[in-house]
């Protein structure tokens, strides 16, 4: 949020309170600095890394796997001169971005895109000057991190917008991982275990809806406790019990890769993005299909309407209770499916508390995401990105120490919270009992 | 009350029971008192602990291999299994009594009572930090940032009780302002960034968290905070001048950090209850818009109630690093027990005295639960399972009372509660 008009500033609440008043005045001018004051902060950093402690030595990037067919040839970033000709390009956006506030003009979405990937590419290339930097690898690795988060902030956006707050994804994330481990270890069959892990997510949201719908209990309160009971439960019966027969009950077979016979051959995005198990299939899947459901489908409609004004939608005749109960549910259904690709997906064995926080990360997608399934989607993929940039950077010997790099992701996100998106307004019912009156 | 009768004539007491319920303008003060200790709020949280424990008894008998084995043959030794699911819920749950209140094997009462000092030591950080959150709830904010709170106010407590050289009583004091300065600031950058710029206070604690986690660990390996004498990321043990003192003797492990959290807990108190400050708190808590139109500076409270926040929080960072573990700390120092101050919080429904015997009566779980594991070989997670199941209970009264068929207090019975009532 840049530069923005009175008349469509939906995100502060003083001016959509205020806007009754001010609506017959002329159009007011806020000039919004943050765009342009938060580019110049990165490129005085960028002008202090790339340049003053900048490093001589040449960067590879390698962008071909081993096993493609076309096979890139790797290119080389003399670090020093990339280095500079990059902090020239951010000083240039960030004047551009200036004039534009000055003239109070909005900076466009894709500046600030642009800006963040020169700047990316900059810090990859100073980091790991003097060595080969596997680009591939990053990115094939940023989408594994990513993926539990990409399905975990969905459903945290379904089950926002129809008004019930999820803090239960960490939760959901679990109870999928947990027992799409045991069903597919006994059944030896790991398509069982997605199908297991969905009900599981979907029973934490049936007492995630049942609290909150029907015994008015506060949401955020049900979110935290479901948390706290299923690492309980699923830790008590991981020591107990999985761990008495591990070979029995905590050995699924990890799910197969599969190959998209065309696309899998695309230089770069080729491995990263059709050279995967069937759950990230079903990802890109369920992304579109919840985006085109939220926005452009009457369950969307009903959905949103529901979260937004539930007494309105309980007006027109829609059953406010039936859609959030049945909705929370396929929100919980989808994060745990998002669960299953920790153990099937990923490592295979359940491991106790193995979400780790990814739950509570999916929550901070989707509020970062705006509630919007594709920004939120976003959000995990970068959070997903710098996680898996220190993971490679350690491997190649990084400048910085590696507590600095695991920070990075949760500074960045707060500056881009504090910065770029500012007050984010959620959907009004969320949160709020509906009590038929 | 109605159990006895047969099912047409219950309904019609509870026909009965309701238009008797609306309570008349002068209605004896005994009856009502009578009634709300059966349906209220009291009795709720017995019978919620006690319908917890039954689940987390149903739970460990399940998994009992006895219990597994005897049921083998239940049809044709039913009191096997009866016995085999006795002996274990009873003995887990005689353990985790042993743990946290009075163990009887133990001769002498001086000896018999210290698993409730240890009890009132494991309370002791539970609730300061679960002051903090739930001072947050009052405000409307929701404060997840405990761990990092903790980990900033250890480090800072921490490093000033091993690197400074202080008299007794002055160096303790010094560490102590230190670490609630460190958890202040650090619940504090969030109080700012929500005033200012509108961050979504729940976003940047948690990121808040992870940078806390990595800023500590990045320190414990430099010799910031590294023992100079290890290779381990742990720090120095703290000077005796700063550690807080043995409130019972050297026998016992409960120390003055206690004391320190009485006080915080009547300062909250206090502060919320009978301070003008605490009156814009929960102002702002009950709804932002009213307070703001009423001259508050809505802005101003969220900075101060982060502040506050994270000084109690930071309170119990303090408590860890001076009073349980001196002898010196790493990244885990706060052994999640940011978190179970969200609990703990919600237990004591954000009402300072309620935060206070719902940190005692975790700190007794987590005290217990891990006599539990000893003895009984039970893993300790059973006791994040009751303890959840504990704040869900509380949480929904009328799932307990419909479970117990309690009467509602105060309200008339809606008909569709009355319906149910009577047809179950």
């Amino acid at each position: 949020m840049s530069t923005v008009t009175q008349h469509n500033h939906p995100d502060t609440p003083e001016n959509a309170a205020g806007t009754a008043d001010v609506i017959a005045l002329e159009r007011a001018e806020i000039r919004s600095w943050k765009a342009p004051v938060a580019f110049a902060i990165f490129t005085v950093i960028g002008i202090l890394l790339f340049i003053v402690i900048g490093r001589d030595g040449i960067s590879t990037f390698r962008l071909s796997t081993g096993s493609d067919v076309i096979q890139l040839p790797t290119i080389p970033f003399p670090a020093r001169a990339t280095g500079v000709v990059i902090v020239i390009l951010l000083a240039a956006i960030t004047a551009w971005s200036f004039t534009l506030s000055r003239a109070a003009k909005a900076t466009p979405l894709w500046a600030i895109a642009v800006f963040g990937f020169l700047f990316v590419v900059g810090f990859l290339v100073w980091a790991s000057a003097g060595s080969t930097l596997p680009v591939a690898g990053l990115l094939i690795g940023t989408l594994g991190i990513s993926v539990p988060l990409i399905f975990g902030a969905l459903g945290g956006v379904i089950s926002e917008r129809v008004g019930v707050v999820n803090v239960a994804i960490e939760g959901q994330l679990l109870a999928g991982a947990f027992v799409s481990a045991v069903v597919a270890s006994i059944t030896q069959m790991p398509l069982l275990g997605l199908l297991a892990a969905m009900v599981a997510g979907m029973l934490v949201s049936f007492v995630l809806a049942a609290f909150s719908i029907r015994y008015l209990v506060d949401q955020v309160i049900v979110g935290v406790v479901l948390n706290v009971l299923v690492t309980g439960l699923t830790g008590f019966l991981f020591s107990q019990v999985l761990s008495a027969n591990p070979t029995l009950l905590n050995s699924p077979p990890r799910l197969e890769r599969i190959n998209i016979p065309v696309l899998s051959e695309i230089p770069v995005l080729g491995p990263v993005l059709f050279r995967q198990t069937i759950i990230v299939y079903v990802m890109y899947f369920t992304i579109a299909a919840v985006y085109i459901g939220l926005f452009h489908t009457r369950w969307g409609l009903r959905l949103r309407s529901v979260g937004e004004h539930p007494q309105a939608a309980d007006t027109v005749g829609i059953n406010v209770t039936g859609t959030r109960f049945w909705n929370v549910s396929l929100a919980g259904a989808i994060a745990g499916f998002g669960g299953a690709y920790l153990t099937l997906g990923a490592v295979g064995a359940f491991n106790k508390e193995m979400t780790a926080g990814a739950g509570f990360i999916a929550l901070a997608a989707v509020i970062f995401g705006r509630w919007d399934p594709i920004r939120a989607t976003l959000a995990a993929l970068l959070f997903g990105f710098a996680t898996n940039l220190q993971n490679v950077l350690s491997i190649i010997g990084s400048p910085v120490p590696s507590e600095f790099m695991l920070m990075l992701p949760y500074i960045v996100t707060i500056v881009a919270v504090a910065g770029l998106v500012g007050r984010v307004r959620g959907p009004a019912a969320a949160g709020k009992p509906y009590i038929k009156s | 009350m109605s159990d006895q009768l047969p099912v047409r004539g219950q309904a019609a007491d509870e026909a009965l029971l309701a238009t008797k319920e609306r309570p008349p303008a002068d209605e004896p003060r005994s009856s009502a008192f009578l009634r709300d200790l059966i349906g209220g709020s009291a009795a709720i949280s017995v019978f919620a602990v006690l319908l917890a424990l039954v689940v987390g008894g149903v739970l460990i008998a399940i998994t009992n291999e006895d219990v597994q084995e005897a049921a083998g043959y239940f049809f044709s030794r039913p009191a096997d299994t009866f016995r085999a699911i006795w002996d274990a819920v009873s003995g887990a749950y005689v353990a985790l009594f042993q743990g946290s209140v009075y163990n009887f094997r133990r001769p002498g009462f001086a000896d018999g009572i210290r698993p409730l000092t240890e009890t009132l030591n494991f309370a002791t950080p539970l609730i300061a930090a679960g002051l903090g959150v739930a001072l947050a709830f009052r405000v409307g904010l929701f404060n997840i940032g405990g761990r990092g709170q903790m980990l900033i106010a250890a480090a800072c407590a921490g490093w000033v009780g091993f690197s400074l050289e202080l008299p007794y009583g002055i160096h303790l004091i010094v560490a102590v302002i230190a670490g609630i300065l460190g958890g202040a600031i650090w619940g504090g950058v969030v109080g700012v960034l929500k005033a200012r710029t509108g961050a979504h206070e729940v976003i940047v604690t948690i990121m808040l968290n992870f940078v806390a986690l990595y800023l500590v660990s990045y320190f414990l390996r430099t010799p910031v905070l590294q023992n100079p004498s290890s290779n381990n990321p742990q720090s120095p043990p703290i000077s005796d001048t700063a550690v807080f003192p043995d409130l019972l003797g050297a026998g016992y492990n409960l120390h003055a950090g206690f004391i320190f959290v009485i006080a915080a807990t009547i300062f909250v108190w206090y502060l919320l209850e009978r301070s003008s400050t605490g009156f814009q708190f929960r102002a702002v808590g009950a709804n932002p818009n009213a307070a703001r139109v009423a001259g508050i500076n809505v802005k101003r409270v969220y900075v101060y109630a982060m502040l506050f926040s994270g000084g109690l929080v930071g309170l119990a960072g303090t408590a860890q690093v001076l009073g349980t573990i001196t002898t010196g700390f790493g990244s885990g120092i706060d052994a999640g027990i940011g978190f179970d101050a969200i609990t703990v919080a919600l237990l004591g429904r954000s009402r300072p005295w309620g935060v206070f015997f719902a940190g005692i009566l975790f700190g007794a779980f987590k005290a217990g639960g891990f006599s539990m594991q000893a003895a009984e070989g039970i893993p300790i997670d059973i006791v994040l399972v009751v303890q959840s199941l504990i704040v869900l209970f509380i949480a929904a009264p009328p799932l307990v009372r419909s479970i117990f068929r309690l009467p509602t207090p105060g309200a008339t019975r809606t008909p569709r509660a009355s319906k149910k009532a009577a047809t179950s």
